[in-house]
């Protein structure tokens, strides 16, 4: 059972002092900001290694941040095993939404990640099927963003009231 | 124009004659889906149909089938016409048809040929037929599978069905349904039992209950209605069928298993014979007691219906080819050599 | 369908299963690629519910209206996901709540679970062609409904909880109520596995179908009574505790591959058969517990402004896993309301068990892991 911050100060020792960082806002739980291109080895890691087993990832959503013209990836992972938590968290610019897929690694993460892309458009590198899942193949836009605006007409079917 | 009225008069007596099964299977039909529907709904806790016609609801049968008459025709848009249409007519036919040789009472029976068991279940296996034909006319993939599924279901199992016949055949030595129930009368097991096929012969019990298991499954019902399971083929062969023509089918299903549950009713359980003897016997009790025995088996097959759930389509393979074929055709061989050593 | 088209074995075929089928659970579509009525692939298509529940949160301009919205995701549970939303939001503003308001979240929970349990076996066996045990399980589960609507007035879509606290105090016959419920409900249980859960032709339909191995469970992030069903002791309610669910004595129950292999569809259902007897013994003990004085609303914040911040949040509802990402800008609307659900995550994982089955395993396969379209497509 590690908190954040020791799972931190693993990571560190493993992967580099700069590359992670803890953040937390101004209430609820910290998180760990890790740079797009090695959330894939990274995950690989936590899963794998012997004191850290993340074998859950409980949940991925993707979130657009409208001022800072990003879009933003969570992970929330969970070992069965050890019974601790981990958030990170991944932040892309909104003209390269590039993300390595995890689907690889937590098998949960295939239609999560397609519907991060559904919704807030996140490219995942390798994803093995990367399709809309709610939405229609045919639609436009990724309606999560904070500035979709809803097509007026999907196949001559009128959208709004 | 007397004359012509003689000349004629054959013809009328054999429509006549010809008209009584059909009454009684449409009267049957009423009172059997409304009873199935008491039935699921005394199983089930509930009352089952109430309001139409005032008493538990005794008229709903009548009221569905004006509602059936009266709904549209549909017709799928690529669905082989005079197949689609056809299919259903043929199925109620050939199940009206198997009705010619059954003896109703002692002084009534449609036909009496002495190949009366043979025709019969050589006019059944048309039922097949239509079910495959209903499937493959609608042009709809589950109808298709539902259509496959029965032709396997019922070719299979008449192989056990037949078996069981064949071994009442061998006690009888006749395959006039009338002749067998004749040999049936009299109460002489044990100084009281009837004698009744089923109490002649100890093995006769077991080819009954293989018998019974097998018309469950010629007649598709639960645990064997794979062909018009609605929660995996939505409604198999049925699927594209409404109003009339799916009414007839509706009829045809049920007038098969009155059918087959008369039939065993004359192989196992003495037909139009009364169980008392002499007493409550005749014409028109023998009629009360065949229907009545009928109607008992019908029961029991409804009995089931709501109690237990589906097989799937490799198992109800196995339990006939592996299970019930071997053990009726044993069963066969134990019966002919029990009638060579005690009779 | 236009890539299948073109690579397709002239012995197959392919058929569509729903989105308007009896055994789909809702709107699903199933493509099917079958060889006979063997499956050669299954691909789960989605989105025919999508209502569009995290724009409408983000959309709200206050964190208590999302509430409704919650109801409308998984509608057979939705006690539980209103509980899953508040305990996220009082975790994230801080909250301490009442403890009777904790009481009476419990028992109802407790019941919605019972009742969603009584629908899955329900329409489970009603997929296998058992239709009079689903008419028994829906006479107890309207006993339950009948609560339900004694104390908020809805029959499915309760919008009963608050951010803090409770809409309002349960009616004054609510105790025994439910006492009468746990008193008449026990011996239908028994009769549910006499008529059901061992009779034979449904232990030959389910045993050793739709398998799902423990590690696989796991990596594909399954939970609640699936995760359970391969065997595995895992239950939030026990491993993360939350609202007060540590001061009850409880077992989980899990398969142990009693009738065929574990983690087959036997075992994922009579773990919910058994959960719905320890669902007993919880609500018994809070009954007792229950403090008779309180007031229900006097923690519900007056206005709700989280400041920067973001929290996850699960709780154990019917289903499994449900958990809520809440991403908060210090304004009176969320900016991200993200629901993991845990059937859209069960239904991710049935092309996996599903693969060589035949199309009466498949039904058997999608009821036994129990999914709501609502929850899937929010």
């Amino acid at each position: 059972m590690k908190k954040p911050e020791e799972i931190l100060e693993y990571l560190n020792q493993k992967f580099g002092e700069d590359q992670l960082t803890l953040e937390r806002g101004d209430i609820g739980e910290p998180w760990i900001l890790v740079p797009a291109s090695m959330i894939r080895d990274l995950s690989k890691f936590l899963r794998d290694d012997s004191e850290l087993r993340f074998d859950m990832l409980m949940c991925l959503s993707g979130l657009h941040y409208l001022k800072e013209e990003e879009l933003g990836v969570v992970y929330h992972l969970h070992s069965t095993k050890l019974d601790h938590y981990v958030t990170l968290k991944v932040r892309v610019p909104v003209e390269e939404p590039e993300v390595p897929s995890v689907e690889s690694i937590w098998k949960t993460a295939d239609w999560h990640e397609r519907e991060a892309w559904d919704m807030v458009g996140v490219v995942f590198d390798k994803h093995p099927n990367l399709k809309r899942i709610l939405l229609p193949d045919d639609w436009i836009g990724h309606p999560l963003r904070k500035d979709y605006v809803q097509q007026e007409f999907y196949q001559g079917i009128p959208t709004g009231e | 124009m007397i004359e012509g009225f003689i000349n004629n008069l054959p013809m009328i007596t054999i429509l006549v004659h010809a008209a009584i099964p059909l009454t009684i299977i449409l009267v049957y039909a009423l009172v059997a889906i409304w009873g199935e529907r008491k039935i699921a709904g005394f199983i089930q806790d509930r009352l089952g149909p109430m309001r139409v016609g005032g008493w538990h609801g005794w008229a709903q049968s009548i009221a569905d089938l004006l509602k059936l008459i009266q709904k549209e025709d549909i017709l799928p848009k690529d669905a082989s016409r005079f197949l689609f249409r056809f299919a259903p007519f043929m199925m109620f036919a050939a199940s009206y048809a198997a009705f010619a040789v059954i003896p109703f009472s002692s002084s009534y029976i449609g036909s009496n040929i002495n190949i009366g068991v043979f025709y019969l279940l050589a006019v059944t296996s048309v039922l097949t037929l239509s079910v495959i034909m209903a499937g493959w006319a609608s042009n709809n993939k589950w109808s298709l599978l539902g259509g496959m599924r029965s032709a396997a279901q019922m070719v299979s199992y008449e192989v056990p069905t037949i078996a069981t016949v064949l071994t009442v055949i061998v006690v009888s030595g006749s395959l006039n349904l009338m002749t067998v129930t004749e040999m049936q009368s009299g109460n002489d097991i044990l100084g009281f039992l009837p004698n009744w096929f089923i109490f002649q012969n100890p093995f006769l019990i077991v080819a009954f209950i293989i018998f019974f298991i097998s018309i469950l499954a010629e007649s598709h019902r639960v645990p064997f209605d794979l062909p018009e399971s609605e929660s995996e083929l939505v409604a198999g062969y049925q699927t594209e069928y409404s109003g009339m023509r799916w009414a007839m089918f509706m009829l045809a299903e049920y007038a098969d298993m009155l059918l087959l549950s008369l039939l065993g009713a004359v192989l196992f359980f003495g037909g139009w014979n009364s169980p008392f003897g002499e007493f409550m016997g005749g014409p028109a009790w023998g009629f009360f007691w065949f229907m009545l025995k009928g109607l008992l088996l019908v029961f029991v097959m409804m009995w089931i219906r709501w109690t237990l759930p589906r097989y799937r389509v490799d198992q109800l393979m196995h339990i006939c080819w592996s299970i019930l074929i071997p053990l009726s055709f044993i069963n066969l061989v134990l019966v002919a050599l029990w009638e060579v050593i005690f009779n | 369908m236009v890539e299948i088209l073109d690579n397709i074995d002239q012995r197959e075929m392919v058929i569509n299963m729903g989105p308007q089928h009896p055994s789909t659970h809702g709107v699903l579509r199933l493509e099917l690629v079958l060889d006979g009525e063997i499956i050669k692939k299954v691909t789960p298509n989605i989105g025919y519910l999508h209502r569009c529940f995290e724009k409408y949160a983000e959309q709200m301009d206050d964190y208590s209206k999302v509430i409704p919205y919650t109801d409308r995701m998984d509608y057979v549970s939705a006690i539980n996901q209103e509980h899953g939303y508040v305990l996220a939001m009082e975790r994230l503003l801080e909250i301490d709540v009442p403890e009777r308001v904790e009481y009476i979240r419990v028992i109802m929970a407790e019941l919605q679970r019972i009742a969603s349990h009584l629908l899955g076996i329900g329409a489970f066996g009603l997929d296998l062609g058992a239709f009079t045990p689903f008419l028994y399980c829906f006479t107890e589960r309207e006993k339950i409904l009948d609560i339900f609507e004694r104390t908020t007035g809805a029959r499915l879509l309760y919008n009963y909880m608050a951010v803090g606290g409770l809409m309002k105090d349960v009616h004054p016959e609510f105790k025994t109520d439910t006492a009468d419920f746990l008193k008449t409900f026990r011996p239908k249980i028994k009769e549910l596995n006499d008529l059901l859960s061992y009779n034979d032709i449904f232990i030959k339909r389910t045993a050793n179908i739709g398998v799902l191995p423990k590690q696989v469970a796991i990596n594909y992030g399954a939970s609640g009574p699936v995760l359970r069903g391969s065997g595995v002791q895992w239950d939030l309610r026990k491993n993360d505790p939350y609202s007060i669910y540590e001061k009850f004595d409880f077992e989980i129950p899990v398969g142990m591959g009693e009738m065929g292999t574990l983690g087959d569809c036997w075992d994922r259902y009579i773990v919910r058969v058994r959960e719905m007897e320890q669902s007993l013994r919880i609500i018994e003990q809070a009954l007792d517990g229950l403090p008779e004085e309180g007031d229900v609303t006097e923690a519900v914040p007056k206005r709700i402004r989280p400041k920067n911040g973001s929290i996850y949040t699960r709780s154990e509802s019917p289903r499994g896993e449900l958990g809520y990402y809440i991403e908060s800008n210090n304004s009176a609307s969320p900016y991200r309301v993200k629901a993991r659900a845990p059937s859209f995550v069960h239904l991710g994982m049935l092309p996996a068990i599903s693969k060589g089955s035949l199309i009466a395993d498949l039904v058997a396969i999608v009821g036994s892991i129990d999914i709501v379209l609502g929850e899937v497509d929010r």
